[in-house]
């Protein structure tokens, strides 16, 4: 099997990672577009409606449809928006959204990994650099919503990621390495298996705070649009608009993929070629997404952030102690 | 070779900003409209004519979290060596940890006292 990790950097190898690189950015996007289609489609179905079923068979155009849509929408810059920020923000939002997806083991082939020995840091550090472009998209639109919903986004995430750093340290105790690959390796052969028995505790808080860090219900708060109108993208229009959205939906899948890679085992598993068992566990992550979207409410601003603080934070700080006590004693 | 890793890093960089770079800047403008007007470029006020700007004060609480997020992303970052290395540490390494947690257990607890993270 071609491996460009084993070999020394020459030109043919080179253009094996961009190849590499090129094909994980189309499956991603066409993963996006199906993930709009299929978010529609299951929540469509647990409000009792049908969902999309216009566009192409059973509506399976539908996101396809939407993009071509945005791109032919007029791109309008506010007067009184600070033009270069305004312009770059969704770009800065972006770019981090993708390039998480550099160290993500999606078979047991590498070829379209990163074995970074810091893979997990290099996550959690990338995925911060986003909130830059939120709040920058929310600011230099020179309107209060938009200034509103960066500030709460801002506020969110940063809240939220203390805890999802903090509930995967369990899971780095345990296999004592940042290196996903790693972390994957380990979970087939541990004792207790896949991480999500023994860190359930650190699931939990992991689940919880990567639906804080999405924006996503019950935690959108800063696109509560009965109060902030669309949040941080009011002003934007067009292409710019869907850079917002599909690095949201990047990170759906993002996030997915790290849960599926950190706690139910990657791609292993029995039978199924190794992908498959990826894409599988990562879907059913993404439909339990869709499920807690389609059954919650709306939390408070107050109870959202003491919740972060007050609850998330020191049950994973419990976890790890807890983590660190049994690995001792077992 | 593990400098290869970087480089694959490298190229989704690349490729992460050639994608909007150049549908935005290249084939956008080909393809949509752009025929700017006042009324379409003022700041969207819920219909209203906007009274100001977005340049206002904002609530001071935001730089609070913002404090308290560097203390604890610190505090991430200085636990995720020691996790790496739990195993070798052992005993040694879970009481320097638990004095190291017990330290911001307290800071936390401070800072709920002051009620600073309250959302009011």
């Amino acid at each position: 099997m071609f491996s460009w990790q084993t070999q020394p950097l020459t030109g043919l190898n080179f253009l094996g990672m961009v190849i590499g690189a090129v094909i994980v950015l189309m499956v991603v996007l066409v993963v996006v577009m199906y993930t709009i289609y299929f978010e529609r489609k299951v929540i469509g179905w647990m409000q009792n409606r049908i969902g999309p079923n216009r566009v192409g068979p059973f509506g399976l155009l539908q996101s396809a449809a939407d993009v071509f849509k945005l791109l032919l929408k007029e791109d309008i810059v506010p007067a009184n928006a600070d033009r270069l920020m305004f312009m770059i923000a969704p770009i800065i939002a972006f770019v981090p959204s993708f390039m998480v997806l550099a160290v993500i083991p999606y078979t047991a082939a590498h070829v379209f990994t990163a074995g970074l020995n810091v893979g997990v840091l290099y996550y959690i550090a990338l995925s911060s650099i986003s909130i830059v472009g939120i709040v920058l998209g929310g600011w230099a639109s020179n309107n209060k919503y938009s200034l509103v919903g960066g500030l709460r986004s801002a506020a969110q995430m940063i809240s939220y990621e203390i805890p999802l750093g903090l509930s995967i340290l369990g899971v780095i105790m345990l296999s004592g390495s940042l290196n996903l690959n790693t972390i994957v390796a380990h979970q087939a052969t541990d004792r207790f298996g896949w991480y999500i028995i023994p860190q359930i505790i650190g699931f939990v808080v992991f689940v919880i705070a990567a639906i804080a860090e999405l924006n996503r219900t019950p935690f959108d708060l800063p696109e509560a649009e009965s109060e902030l109108v669309a949040g941080y993208f009011t002003e934007y229009t067009g292409f710019r608009f869907a850079f917002y959205m599909l690095s949201e939906y990047v990170y759906v899948f993002a996030i997915a993929s790290l849960g599926t890679t950190l706690f139910l085992g990657g791609w292993e598993g029995p039978f199924l070629p190794s992908w498959l068992w990826f894409a599988l566990k990562t879907s059913l992550f993404i439909f339990f997404l869709f499920w807690v979207r389609a059954t919650m409410p709306r939390i408070r601003i107050d109870q959202l952030m003491s919740f972060a603080w007050k609850v998330l934070i020191p049950v994973a700080l419990f976890n790890i102690l807890l983590t660190g006590a049994l690995s001792l004693i077992l | 070779m593990y400098g290869s890793n970087f480089v694959f890093v490298l190229i989704f960089l690349a490729l992460g900003a050639l994608l909007p770079i150049s549908s935005l800047t290249i084939i956008g403008p080909l393809l949509r409209p752009s025929r700017p007007s006042r009324a379409k470029e003022t700041t969207y006020e819920s219909g209203l004519e906007p009274i100001g700007d977005a340049r206002a004060r904002f609530n001071v609480r935001y730089y609070l979290f913002a404090l308290l997020f560097v203390i604890f992303d610190v505090e991430i970052v200085f636990l995720y060596p020691w996790a790496v290395e739990y195993r070798h540490l052992g005993a040694f390494g879970f009481v320097e940890m638990l004095i190291f947690i017990l330290l911001l257990v307290i800071g936390l607890a401070y800072a709920w006292r002051k009620k600073v993270l309250e959302w009011k």
